[in-house]
C-alpha cells in the first residue's frame, strides 16, 4: 500500500503500523502531524496537557526501534510510533496527572500506570493528557476542572457546542477530530462507551480484570476497566492486544492468557446466536434509537446470525443499583485526598486543627458532583443503612449478572444494544436537570460493569440531525475476540465513514 | 426516604466536607432526590441472594513475603503539600 494522501494524523492504527513497518512514513513524521493537528485543535478543549518533547523522544526511539527490527528481519510491535492521547486518570510518571480535578492540582506521579508502562514499552507515543469529567463522575465532561470537551460533531446547519460524552469526553473528542490515532479510556458505568457513541468512535471496555487498573486514579474499584478508543475495530483489537494482561500489582487483575484479538477478526459469525434484550426497549426511547437497532439486527442477521429475543428482566433495577455501588466505592477510595501526602491543602485559619484541614482541603478540591457522590456513598454506607442499601444493591447486582449467565448458558453468543438513549446533547443544556437525569445517559451500560462483562460501542448510523448514533454489543466474559469479531461485522455492513466537518 | 437538613449536615460531617449552613437546603433536596431514585431497589425480592463482593469469581493470589520495594522516601515525599525533615507536616493533632 502507498501511504495514504490525507494528513496521517487521521491514519488509523492498522494502516500507520503498517506504513511504519514499511517505511513510508516514520514515526516522527506521524507524531508531528498529530501535533500540528493538537495546536489547532485547542477549540475542542480535549488535550490539557500536551507532552511534545516526550512524544519527539519516543518517536525518535520507534524509528530506531523500527529499523533495527527491519535490519533483523522481524517486526516491531504493533503499537510502535503510533501517537496516542492518554486520559488523565492514568498516572504517567512526571507528567502531571489530577483525574481533572482540582484537588490533583500539582501532583506528578512518581511512577507510571501499568496500562501506559506497557503501551509505551510496545513502542507508543504518548501525546499528551486528555480532558475528562472530574475523577471520571459525569457522563458530558462538564465536571472537569478544566471546563468542558467540546465535540467536534455539530447538528447540521448549527453551531450549538455538543458535548463529546464522559467520562471520557477528551479521548473522544481528539480521536474523533484526528488530534490522536487512538486514546485510552476508562469505563465505570459506561464512560467508554457512551463517548464513543455520541463521537463516531468505536470504544470496548473489556471484561473486569482483563486489563490492570495499576496507576489508574480509582473511582470505583470493583467496575472500573480501561480500554482502548478507536478509529475502527481492528484498532481497538490492536490497541486492547497492547494493554492487555495479568498484573502482580492489581490482585484484581486476571492470571489467564491474552489471545490475538484481531486474528478473531474473522468476519465469519454464521450460525452465532445474538441476543436482543427485551427490557432494552425503553418508554419513550426516540424513534431513530428504535430504527439503528432493528438495522443492527438486520445486518447481523444478514451476515447468518440468529437473532433471539431474550430477556434481563432485573435491567431496570441496574441504575439505582449502581448509583449506590460506585458512590459508595468513590466514598471509600476518595478518602485518600486528604490534603497530606499530595495536591491541594487548603490554606488554614489561626487555630485550624487537622480536622478542618481535611474539611477545607476537600471542599475546595472536590468539584459539586464528586462532592454529591462522595456524601451519598458516605450516607449508603453509614450505621444503620449499610443493609438498607448497600448490601441490597449487591444483592441485586448479583441477580443482574445472574440474568446475564442465564442468558449465555441458554445459548446465546452475545447481545445487541442501542449504546445511549439518544444522540449528544449540547453543553449546558442539562444543567437545571436534577443530578438523576444525566445518570440515565448511562442506563444501557451500566449493566455491563454490574457484570463485569465486555462491551463495545460501534457507530452505526447519523440521526436526523447529522449526529452519530452507536449500538452496542455485550459479550460472554474474557471473549473479547468473539466480541470484536461480532462488532467488526456490524461496523463493516453499516460502512459507517461519515467524519465531523471541522470548523474547530 | 427524605433526607433533612441535620441529615445532610451529619453527611457532611462524616465525608470531611465543609458545606455552608446556606447550601445544605440544596444539598438535603439533591440528596432526598438521590437516594429516592434508590428506592426503586426495595421492589426486588431478593429472598436468598448472596450480596457480590467479587464480580469475577477469583482466589486472591498470593505472593512470596518479601520486600519489593522502598528506600524511595524523596519520592513518596516529592508532592506532600508540607513535608518537613523526612515526614509529613499536618497541623497539630493533641494537644
Amino acid at each position: 500500500m502507498s501511504a495514504p494522501m490525507t494528513s496521517a494524523n487521521s491514519w488509523t492504527i492498522a494502516a500507520a503500523r503498517d506504513a511504519l513497518r514499511k517505511g513510508e512514513i516514520s514515526a516522527v513524521d506521524l507524531t508531528m502531524s498529530c501535533l500540528t493537528a493538537i495546536d489547532a485543535g485547542d477549540g475542542l478543549n480535549a488535550f490539557v496537557y500536551k507532552t511534545p518533547e516526550i512524544a519527539l523522544e519516543q518517536a525518535r526511539a520507534a524509528d530506531a526501534r523500527i529499523a533495527e527490527s527491519r535490519k533483523s528481519g522481524g517486526e516491531a510491535p504493533a503499537m510502535c510510533g503510533i501517537p496516542l492521547g492518554i486520559k488523565d486518570l492514568f498516572c504517567t510518571k512526571g507528567v502531571p496527572s489530577q483525574a481533572a480535578s482540582n484537588i490533583l492540582k500539582g501532583f506528578r506521579p512518581e511512577y507510571e500506570s501499568t496500562v501506559t508502562s506497557k503501551l509505551f514499552g510496545a513502542g507508543a507515543v504518548m501525546l499528551g493528557k486528555l480532558n475528562m469529567d472530574e475523577f471520571a463522575m459525569g457522563s458530558s465532561n462538564e465536571t472537569s476542572c478544566y471546563g468542558n470537551a467540546v465535540s467536534p460533531w455539530r447538528r447540521k446547519g448549527a453551531n450549538v457546542q455538543l458535548t463529546p460524552g464522559g467520562s471520557s469526553g477528551g479521548s473522544a473528542a481528539a480521536v474523533a477530530a484526528d488530534l490522536c490515532l487512538a486514546a485510552t479510556g476508562t469505563d465505570t458505568g459506561g464512560s467508554i462507551r457512551q463517548p464513543a457513541a455520541f463521537t463516531g468512535i468505536v470504544g470496548i471496555k473489556p471484561t473486569y480484570g482483563r486489563v490492570s487498573r495499576w496507576g489508574i486514579v480509582a473511582f470505583a474499584s470493583s467496575l472500573d476497566q480501561a480500554g482502548p478508543m478507536t478509529k475502527s475495530v481492528r484498532d481497538a483489537a490492536i490497541m486492547l492486544q497492547a494493554m492487555a494482561g495479568h498484573d502482580p500489582k492489581d490482585s484484581t487483575s486476571a492470571d489467564i492468557p491474552v489471545p490475538d484479538f484481531e486474528a478473531a477478526l474473522t468476519g465469519d459469525i454464521r450460525g452465532k446466536v445474538i441476543g436482543i434484550p427485551k427490557e432494552y426497549r425503553m418508554d419513550g426511547m426516540p424513534e431513530e434509537i428504535e430504527a439503528l437497532w432493528a438495522k443492527g439486527v438486520a445486518m447481523l442477521r444478514d451476515a447468518g446470525a440468529e437473532v433471539r429475543d431474550i430477556s434481563l428482566p432485573h435491567t431496570k433495577y441496574a441504575l439505582p443499583a449502581y448509583y449506590v455501588i460506585a458512590p459508595a466505592e468513590a466514598s471509600s477510595n476518595l478518602a485518600r485526598y486528604d490534603g497530606v501526602r499530595y495536591g491541594h491543602r487548603a490554606k488554614l485559619a489561626q487555630g485550624d486543627g487537622i480536622t478542618e484541614m481535611y474539611e477545607k482541603t476537600r471542599a475546595e478540591g472536590f468539584g459539586p458532583e464528586v462532592q454529591r457522590r462522595v456524601m451519598v456513598g458516605t450516607y449508603v454506607l453509614s450505621a444503620g443503612f449499610y443493609d438498607a442499601y448497600y448490601n441490597r444493591a449487591r444483592k441485586v447486582r448479583a441477580l443482574i449478572k445472574r440474568d446475564f449467565e442465564t442468558a449465555f448458558a441458554e445459548g446465546v453468543d452475545a447481545i445487541l444494544t442501542p449504546a445511549t438513549p439518544s444522540a449528544a446533547f449540547g453543553l449546558g443544556e442539562m444543567a437545571d436537570a436534577d443530578p438523576v437525569k444525566m445518570y440515565l445517559n448511562d442506563v444501557f451500560t451500566v449493566t455491563v460493569n454490574l457484570a463485569g462483562l465486555p462491551g463495545i460501542s460501534v457507530p452505526v448510523g447519523l440521526d436526523a440531525q447529522g449526529l452519530p448514533l452507536g449500538l452496542q454489543l455485550i459479550g460472554r466474559p474474557w471473549e473479547e475476540g468473539a466480541l470484536l469479531n461480532y462488532a467488526h461485522v456490524l461496523e463493516s455492513r453499516a460502512g459507517f465513514v461519515a467524519k465531523a466537518e471541522k470548523w474547530w | 426516604m427524605a433526607i433533612d437538613i441535620d441529615t445532610a449536615r451529619k453527611v457532611a460531617k462524616l465525608a470531611r466536607i465543609r458545606v455552608e449552613e446556606a447550601d445544605l437546603p440544596k444539598l438535603a433536596d439533591q440528596l432526598s432526590g438521590i437516594l429516592g431514585f434508590m428506592e426503586e431497589l426495595n421492589e426486588v425480592d431478593v429472598e436468598g441472594v448472596e450480596p457480590m463482593t467479587s464480580v469475577t469469581p477469583m482466589r486472591l493470589k498470593r505472593r512470596a513475603d518479601v520486600v519489593t520495594d522502598g528506600n524511595i522516601q524523596a519520592e513518596v515525599l516529592k508532592n506532600a503539600p508540607d513535608a518537613r525533615e523526612g515526614f509529613f507536616a499536618v497541623p497539630k493533632v493533641v494537644e
